[in-house]
């Protein structure tokens, strides 16, 4: 077993709130002297949270760190760094119009007679980056260099002005390619070995098993756990990080079952070989009425691009797309709108609401837009469509006239909700609709959505988490690789959908 | 369920509220410094005093205004309108008479009321001169995706190059007497310009306020990716903002330059733009774009001619004018800051609250 000295970083039971959203709670990090740590989880798990605590960039509501057992109070991101805490952050942090030594010591220049000391500095560059075994002219401009290059002269950057102890990658893999990545891969291999230790953080589960020594799992700002990566399969991971506790089959299933079966259901909407350079590999869909389709797969498996793609936020390269049978040639939002395809986007904050607009606003928005801009909606008619969805989702506010900005995030999500059916869709795409949001406005989202369904609408419902893609879904799609990888009737285990985001089905 | 906020409270966040403060507080000023201030005489059958001239001086500022209003609230700005007045200057004293700006023309020989256009003509020529430098502001910003503050300087710069293209490098003097009556004419004893004011005032108003335009334009200020993802073009909304800005500038050239009577390539509508800009921040419409207030803008400009004539009254000269009016920015900024508004907030609602525990 290993003693207390091994590790060289702890965070105990941290806890951070931001309003309406339980971001971290009670989370225990433990970081070991000469070791790849990989931290996974979904989007909103908390990584980042952990990572801005741990940075100084935010402060923790609770809890305690421990720096080589040494409690700590990290101030600023500049405190960190000077405490030895150092984060390359997937936007490298340089800037390209100057050359290597100079962004590797920027701020730390070295001066004699009050000027910069050039050769001093391109030595200490020089061997700053040998550390790393990179042999490259410091004195060229950052820019002339591949992202990989980039990268590595940010981690020398990080090692070398602070002498860091602890070195934060977050997703330093995301713009290199499979022979960069392994560049990197044994660069850490090498920084590990002189004993700093490494907190990784990605989406790619490949190379969580090609170089980390532990993991630990976030799902909803809570601990998963922490285990050795050698003991823990790839689908027992992904199930972790997904969370799949289905023993508490609530309401919504029974709702579920009881809008199932309704004999023959009308096609409406249609995708045939559907593509976009970049974005999505040629794919098939078939929305029916009277049902909720479920789209499930793993970050970056491309369930974004297709809800855009459906919604005409992009063009498709190829394939074609039908509605009740009709082409669909011209692709726009007020196209979809006026065709009767809805969607909530996945970000709620930069495309859902506007926020300085009030409920009423946000709400009879699409409406308007379908409408035009001299059809305008009686201000009487407005309050009677805003107070109708206020009441029929429940929305919680003193008046419409509220300011979005000021709601919750389960709210605002059904503001943008009620947005959409205020202009009455016949297919709904729901992109994350519960992401960041509590417990129960979760479920009445889900409940509402099975409802919709049942009046005859399509809805099309994305989410990271597998268990409301069960509970919600008739149908499900799973996608993996930017492809459609397989899709299930709705009373398919979760195992078995585990199994094909991970390639092994 | 509306309404529910404490009348003070409703009152202190109407958007006009710190707009008529500021107007307030200078009319105060002047009735304890300057009485004559307020004194409205009658000269020819005409109103005639400081107020007066206040209004009349105002009339292109507020017309500018109430473009620079709806660009602002786009999340945009247009530099470009102090030299799209000095284009539709250009284009009326031109098409006054073209020979004027080409061969030197002794003054006998023009008598008041030649021309060679007909008054409707010329008036059409200018608003449409400014209408169509809006819409290359608007295409610009909209199709050409320029960031707005580069996409009207361009204009800003070129286009009082076009004006002297225009009067062929002159200053031209304007003899037409029917084209005096936009900026220096009288109806019912009052002038001419404001009830030119007050009919662009009233169309843009039911424009934005009838229709879903202001909706739609605050709604894009306020997240335009949100507009764009809720069916809404922003594209077009954000051209109609400069297009009509440029019309309104367009009849704020037309008024300064019958005021005057002539075109300066180099002087007409001169900071133009900022002056327009600074109503704008002073009737409360954030720079970033979203809410915002006609009536607001429109006081806010009013404030800056009324603070301009007050110091004349006082007698500061005009080049310390400058100076003073830094000082007018400075406060008006200073007040608008969020440290200031909290504070006073915090003030007021104390003294509000212990108002109500002794009734």
């Amino acid at each position: 077993m290993t003693n207390a000295n091994d590790f060289i970083l702890t965070m105990n039971s941290i806890s951070k709130t931001f309003p309406g959203v339980n971001a971290l709670e009670n989370v225990d990090f433990a970081l070991r002297r000469g070791e790849i740590h990989a931290l996974i989880g979904e989007n909103g798990a908390g990584k980042s949270t952990l990572i801005k605590v741990l940075t100084g960039v935010e402060k923790p509501d609770s809890g305690s760190i421990e720096l080589d057992g040494k409690p700590v109070q990290v101030r600023s991101p500049q405190h960190s760094q000077e405490i030895g805490i150092s984060t390359v952050y997937q936007e490298i942090n340089l800037c390209t119009n100057i050359s290597v030594a100079e962004n590797i010591m920027l701020g730390y220049e070295s001066h004699r007679f009050g000027a910069i000391d050039w050769k001093k500095m391109n030595a200490f560059a020089v061997q700053a980056l040998k550390r790393l075994d990179i042999d490259i002219d410091v004195t060229q401009s950052l820019g002339n260099y591949s992202i990989a290059i980039q990268q590595m002269v940010a981690i020398a950057r990080a090692l070398e002005v602070s002498s860091a102890k602890i070195l934060i990658l977050d997703e330093p893999t995301s713009s290199l390619d499979v022979n960069e990545a392994n560049r990197l891969f044994d660069l850490m291999q090498k920084l590990k070995g002189e004993g700093l230790g490494i907190i990784f953080i990605t989406h790619f589960l490949d190379q969580v098993y090609q170089v980390s020594d532990r993991i630990t799992v976030l799902r909803n700002g809570k601990l998963v756990g922490t285990y050795g990566t050698a003991s823990l399969p790839r689908v027992e991971l992904i199930a972790k990080m997904l969370g799949r506790s289905l023993t508490d089959l609530d309401k919504v299933s029974k709702a579920k079952s009881t809008s199932e079966q309704k004999g023959d259901k009308e096609r409406l909407l249609e995708a045939k070989g559907l593509a976009r350079a970049g974005s999505l590999k040629p794919f098939d869909i078939e929305l029916h009425e009277n049902e909720v389709v479920g789209i499930a797969g793993l970050l970056g498996s491309g369930r974004t691009e297709m809800a855009n793609l459906l919604f005409g936020i992009d063009t498709p390269d190829e394939g074609t797309l039908t509605l009740n049978g009709r082409l669909i040639n011209h692709f726009s939002p007020l196209g979809s709108l006026e065709n009767g395809i809805a969607l909530c986007p996945e970000d709620r904050k930069a495309e859902g609401i506007v926020g300085d607009l009030t409920i009423r606003e946000n709400i009879i928005l699409a409406l308007q837009a379908r409408n035009g801009w001299f059809k305008f909606l009686s201000i009487q008619k407005q309050y009677e469509i805003a107070d109708k969805y206020i009441l029929l989702l429940g929305i919680s506010t003193p008046s419409p006239d509220q300011l979005v900005k000021n709601l919750s995030g389960g709210n605002q999500q059904k503001v943008i909700l009620a947005r959409w059916l205020a202009t009455n869709p016949q297919v709904l795409i729901l992109d994350e609709p519960t992401r960041g949001i509590d417990v129960g406005a979760k479920a009445e989202i889900q409940k509402l959505v099975i409802d919709l369904a049942k009046e005859g609408k399509s809805c099309v419902f994305i989410s990271s988490e597998l268990e409301e893609v069960l509970r919600t879904s008739h149908r499900i799609i799973v996608l993996r690789d930017r492809k459609k990888a397989a899709e299930y009737p709705g009373d398919v285990d979760d195992q078995t959908i585990i199994q094909t985001m991970a390639g092994d089905l | 369920m509306k309404n529910n906020a404490p009348l003070l409270k409703r009152i202190r966040e109407n958007r006009i509220f710190w707009p008529l403060v500021a107007l307030t507080l200078i009319l105060i000023t002047d009735a304890i410094f300057a009485p004559g201030f307020f004194k409205i005489g009658i000269v020819d059958g005409h109103l005639f005093g400081n107020l007066i001239d206040v209004f009349n001086n105002s009339a292109p500022l507020m017309l500018v205004a109430i473009g620079m209003t709806m660009v602002i609230a786009t999340g945009g700005v247009d530099l470009s309108v102090g030299a799209v007045i000095a284009i539709s200057a250009a284009m009326g004293a031109v098409l006054i008479n073209p020979a004027l700006g080409t061969k030197l023309i002794s003054n006998d020989i023009l008598t008041k009321d030649a021309t060679n256009t007909p008054l409707w003509l010329i008036v059409l020529a200018d608003l449409g001169a400014g209408t169509l430098c809006g819409l290359w502001n608007g295409l610009l910003v909209s199709r050409g995706k320029i960031q707005p503050m580069v996409a009207t300087l361009i204009l800003m710069v070129a286009g009082r190059g076009i004006a002297q293209l225009i009067t062929n490098g002159q200053i031209m003097t304007i003899y037409y007497t029917p084209y005096f009556y936009f900026g220096n004419g009288f109806i019912l004893g009052l002038p001419v310009s404001i009830y030119i004011v007050a009919v662009v005032f009233l169309f843009a108003w039911i424009l934005v306020r009838k229709t879903s335009i202001g909706m739609f334009i605050e709604a894009v200020g306020g997240n335009a990716r949100a507009t764009y993802y809720s069916g809404i073009s922003e594209k077009n909304i954000k051209l109609f903002a400069y297009v009509f800005c440029g019309f309104c500038a367009a009849i704020a050239g037309l008024i300064l330059s019958s005021y005057v009577h002539s075109a300066d390539g180099n002087n007409n509508g001169l900071n133009y733009e900022l002056d327009a800009i600074l109503a704008v921040v002073i009737g409360g419409t954030l720079m970033s774009g979203g809410r915002f207030s006609l009536l607001a803008s429109v006081i806010g400009a009013l404030v800056i001619w009324t603070f301009t004539i007050t110091m004349y009254t006082f007698g500061v000269p005009a080049n310390a004018l400058l100076a003073g009016r830094a000082v007018l920015v400075l406060v008006v900024i200073l007040l608008y800051s969020d440290y200031a508004r909290r504070f006073l907030n915090r003030l007021v609602d104390r003294k509000g609250s212990q108002h109500g525990t002794t009734n």
